[in-house]
């Protein structure tokens, strides 16, 4: 191992600190009912969801050994459960991890 | 220094049965195995969730130590990844503030700023009154972080029982759960443009730039949903 691993860790948290620091520095001046705030808010939920169409379409790590169809397939099927059982999230969630599992052993 | 009241309304949130705990519980058992794999030890693994608390941030960290990427890599990979809870940040304390808070509970309880915690606290805050939902927001990250923890330190010492398919299955759950989560919140025109052209920019831009997408990406759509939305009176 090149560096240290304390160090990494240190360096890890850092840098995820920095950003909620200057949020809350920010935040300080802007009202909730305001359009800046409004703004905020959409660039909160389309960063996450580019961050989740990442993790799906070009995963890092163990989800890149499983086939880009497989993954779409996974997420598809757990999309129209989480419609059809009414918006509940607990169904979805345990089948992702038994569906991918199954169709990564078996494919 | 907080109020116990509604510290503990806001910790137990996480029992609640649309709860990010099981989606937290599995993607860092897989974390904690990953760390094992890597050669940290437990004190190390439980350590560093306790400090960074955000998973693409640690997996990115994972990642970096493998191929032996310098500090200054690791310092830059990870803020670019992580660089998201600075919007969600922005567009979450602004609720918590009072007057009657100390300033520096901000910034301790910022820690806690993740996307499953971060969720909890948007559905919930309109129930809470104002000057306690700075004790509930801790309740409910503390809530949250003692499960990444706990987790952590599960898969760091059950690592050797789990076979690749398993390991593979713990990686889709969490990206599975926030992905409804995000299509149960598309109850507006904004916030669907801003989930769909999230995604849909976020793809593209990975073409110019793997670092760069997730911000640039995300920060078009979310600028180009806003103004939409605007126009067309939300």
């Amino acid at each position: 191992m090149a560096i240290n691993i304390l160090l990494a860790i240190l360096a890890t948290s850092l840098a995820t600190y920095v950003s909620r620091f200057l949020g809350v520095i920010t935040s300080k001046k802007i009202k909730e009912n305001s359009k800046i705030f409004k703004w905020f808010n959409c660039l909160a939920y389309s960063t996450l969801s580019a961050l989740l169409a990442r993790l799906i379409i070009f995963p890092a790590g163990a989800l890149a050994e499983v086939d880009y169809l497989i993954r779409f397939i996974v997420v598809f099927i757990c999309l129209v459960l989480f419609f059809v059982s009414k918006k509940n999230f607990v169904y979805p969630t345990v089948l992702s991890a038994l569906l991918l599992a199954f169709l990564s052993s078996s494919f | 220094m907080i109020n116990t009241k509604y510290f503990l309304k806001g910790f137990f949130c996480v029992k609640a049965a649309n709860s990010p705990a099981i989606a937290l519980f599995a993607s860092f058992i897989a974390v904690g195995a990953l760390f094992k794999s890597i050669g940290l030890n437990v004190q190390e693994s439980v350590f560093s969730t306790f400090l960074t608390y955000a998973l693409p941030g640690s997996l990115i960290m994972a990642e970096s130590l493998i191929v032996g990427a310098s500090l200054l890599n690791i310092f830059l990979a990870v803020w670019l990844v992580n660089a998201r809870l600075y919007p969600m940040t922005v567009s979450l304390f602004p609720l918590l503030a009072h007057k009657s808070q100390p300033r520096l509970k901000y910034y301790l309880a910022c820690h806690f700023i993740a996307v499953s915690a971060w969720l909890i606290m948007k559905e919930n805050y309109k129930s809470v009154e104002r000057k306690y939902r700075l004790d509930y927001w801790i309740g409910v990250g503390t809530a949250n972080l003692s499960v990444a923890v706990s987790a952590t330190a599960i898969g760091f010492f059950i690592a050797d029982h789990l076979n690749n398919d398993m390991m593979i299955g713990l990686a889709i759950v969490n990206p599975v759960y926030f992905i409804c989560v995000m299509v149960g919140a598309m109850k507006t025109i904004q916030m669907s443009l801003a989930v769909i052209l999230g995604s849909v920019f976020g793809i593209s831009f990975y073409f110019i730039s793997p670092e760069w997408c997730i911000l640039f990406g995300g920060f078009t759509a979310g600028t180009l949903a806003f103004f939409i939305g605007e126009l067309n009176g939300n």
